[in-house]
């Protein structure tokens, strides 16, 4: 009777025949969502973004848990309708919210910001592509500076937010970062997410060949040059307090990662601000790490 | 049942929170709250009411309020929210995505002016601008009729027929600051009233669906369609509703519309809210010198009972219809769509005044001067301003 498409029970999240662009991050992403929840089966709030388009066109859906496409900025406050409910009738199911970046670094800030604050039941996972693939690749907060898009055709002038940093200062329970290169220590993540009670929040560096007019068969290997030149640290943050580092830099060289990416070609990237910037990072890193360490 | 004298707003707090305490044998209730005067001490009872099985959560915007009832009514819960004026505009996305997804979510809305310039007073502008949202929409005139409305709202809202949501207006401070004797029901009662609220489409994990996703043309076309289907259906169940609040209760609810003295009447005034009171007043008042005069107060606006007016105005030579709103450009909204409703008739004079905009006072001495600046019209002309009236 309404806007509804009901599909076969299966054992995954993401069913056969999805519109996602091939190489796409989010796709990896859910596959190892599922892996990582084993028999749980979460219901998804998914705001505007190309994980609700992965869903299809009614009456049929890409997915085979429940889902409610929420507007841009809403999915941490539908997800927390959801949650409690859920608990006052002692429903075991995950809420999960499953959003791109911009309805999590910018739209969707103040929603998830206050979710996080109330400490709701939820795991957010934000897949980032760094660009609002959905609307065919724009500026969002998360793009990495001097990086081209097609509403910052010079490059972008502003740096990268940094969300973790802005999620741990909630003090919620559970933040870290997952990488599709890194299967072991993304299932561990989700497990660890799981276990907890209260908002977990898990940051994923989400390739997008489409946006980031990369080869689409070597998205895996770019997040795992990504975590290696240290450009994206695998992290998890307890309590908004103490830092565990999952996997140290090894030495491979940033171009490795951005040469391979025509968006990194614009004559506004600085390599060596952008060098001395991770190394910056990693040294903040590093003392909170040795100073707060996650027990 | 209790006899309390009380504020509109905790009378409305009061009817809210025993609807969602008698969802407690199902799955409980739930809502967003953010506070806006003359709003806020609905939700600051909300808080403090403790359910039994039901949490009301303090939000950081009314688009997150509406959207914590989308996600609690998805899993089955009864939901509710109350808002007003720029609220409600900030509201909006989610209002709508809320009357799209088919969800029996009740709100109150307490009638502000929309801002700027600032201005807390009442003024329907504001859930008048909602008026193409896929919600009913219910005025209400004093604080039983409050208690009354918002108890009907859900049931309506909920009744399988319907599944739409439901908006009660009531003019702030007027009402919402106010103090009025109203009957309050037991507990027992609204569990009686209302059965358990069933959210057919609701996310279950045995059937697991995608709800307001994509949809082609086509298919969208037809989810509107229904929602006007279901929309004309209301006028049917609507009256059902009331029966069984009457059975319960003992006492009945003013239904959609609420004609007196219209029969024999050459002039009638049709107003919502509490202008439709003074109205009254003022009319029982002329009528005592022998004027043939009547009055029509609107509860329903949406769906707008358009059949009701044509066969109450049928014959009637004056008809002034009072707007307490205003959309730039046209006129009054209430007047647009009684005009439209009487299209086919000829003859009537149908005069639209816009009235008490902002908030301003319409007294007796403002119904007065309506009525007798419609006696002097031979043809009707657009919306007269009431300060232009003066
Ligand atoms: S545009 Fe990017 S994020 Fe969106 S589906 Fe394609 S690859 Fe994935």
């Amino acid at each position: 009777m309404t806007h509804m498409t009901t599909v076969t029970a299966c054992d995954h999240i993401l069913r056969a025949g999805n519109t996602n662009c091939a190489g796409c991050g989010m796709s990896v992403g859910l596959q190892l969502l599922e892996q990582g929840l084993g028999a749980t089966r979460p219901t998804l709030a998914i705001p505007a973004c190309c994980g609700i388009v992965t869903a299809g066109a009614f009456p049929t859906s890409g997915y085979a848990v429940p889902v409610a496409a929420t507007t841009f900025a809403s999915a941490p406050a539908v997800a927390t309708g959801l949650s409690i409910v859920y608990e006052l009738n002692r429903d075991p199911h995950p809420v999960v919210c499953w959003a791109g970046d911009g309805g999590t670094y910018d739209i969707g800030i103040a929603t998830l910001s206050a979710a996080a604050e109330r400490n709701e039941n939820i795991i957010y996972i934000c897949y980032d592509n760094e660009i609002y693939g959905n609307t065919g690749g724009q500026r969002s907060s998360a793009t990495p500076e001097g990086v081209r898009t097609s509403t910052t055709p010079r490059g972008k002038a502003e740096r990268k937010k940094d969300i973790l940093a802005i999620m741990a200062a909630h003090r919620i329970p559970y933040a870290a970062t997952l990488s599709v290169a890194h299967r072991d220590d993304f299932l561990r993540k989700v497990r660890t997410a799981l276990s907890i009670r209260g908002f977990r929040f898990l940051l994923m560096l989400s390739p997008c060949p489409t946006g980031w007019k990369s080869e689409p068969e070597e998205s895996v290997d770019l997040i795992d040059l990504a975590v290696r030149c240290g450009l994206f640290p695998l992290i998890e943050i307890f309590d908004g307090r103490r830092y565990r580092i999952n996997v140290r830099p090894d030495g491979t060289p940033l171009d490795a990662y951005t040469s391979r990416q025509r968006r990194y070609a614009s004559t506004e990237i600085d390599m060596d601000r952008l060098k001395a910037s991770i190394a910056d990072d990693w040294q903040q890193l590093d003392m909170l790490a040795r100073v707060f360490p996650a027990k | 049942m209790a006899r309390e004298l009380l504020t509109g707003n905790a009378a409305a707090g009061y009817a809210l929170a025993m609807a969602g305490q008698a969802n407690r044998k199902a799955r409980g209730c739930c809502g967003g709250a953010y506070p806006i005067t003359p709003q806020t001490e609905i939700i600051e009872f909300l808080r403090a009411f403790e359910f039994e099985k039901g949490q009301i959560v303090p939000v950081e915007s009314e688009h997150s309020a509406m959207a914590v009832c989308i996600g609690a009514s998805l899993a089955g819960a009864r939901a509710f929210t109350a808002s007003s004026a720029n609220g409600l505009a900030y509201m909006t996305e989610n209002v709508f995505a809320a009357g799209y997804f088919r969800l029996p979510i009740v709100m109150v809305a307490v009638n502000r002016t929309l801002g700027p310039p600032w201005n807390i007073w009442t003024d329907q502008g504001d859930s008048l601008a909602l008026r193409d949202a896929p919600w009913i929409q219910l005025y209400v005139e004093s604080h039983q009729d409050l208690v009354d409305t918002i108890l009907v709202a859900f049931r309506l809202a909920e009744d399988p027929r319907v599944l739409l949501p439901a908006m009660v207006c009531m003019d702030g401070f007027i009402l919402s600051h106010t103090q009025m004797v109203a009957n309050l029901p037991e507990q027992n009662q609204v569990d009686r009233y209302l059965p358990i609220c069933r959210v057919p489409h609701r996310l279950r994990h045995e059937h697991p669906a995608t709800i307001g996703g994509l949809a082609w043309p086509r298919e969208t076309e037809h989810m509107r369609h229904e929602i006007q289907e279901a929309m004309v259906r209301v006028l049917d169940v609507l009256p059902d509703t009331l029966d069984e609040f009457e059975h319960v209760f003992e006492r009945r609810p003013k239904g959609v519309i609420s004609p007196e003295f219209v029969e024999d009447a050459e002039t009638v005034i049709i107003a919502s809210g509490t202008m439709a009171r003074t109205a009254r007043n003022v009319i029982h008042a002329r009528r005592e010198h022998g004027e043939r005069i009547g009055l029509i107060s609107t509860k329903l606006f949406r769906p707008f009972p358009r059949e009701a007016f044509r066969r109450l105005l049928r014959g009637r030579r004056r008809i002034a219809v009072l707007d307490r709103n205003h959309s730039p450009g046209s006129g009054g909204i209430f007047g647009q769509e009684i005009a439209a409703s009487l299209q086919t008739f000829t003859g009537a004079l149908i005069q639209n005044y816009i009235v008490g905009l902002g908030g301003g006072d319409v007294t007796p001495a403002v119904i007065n001067r309506v009525i007798d600046d419609l006696a002097s019209r031979t043809v009707a002309v657009d919306p007269i301003w009431e300060e232009v009236m003066a």
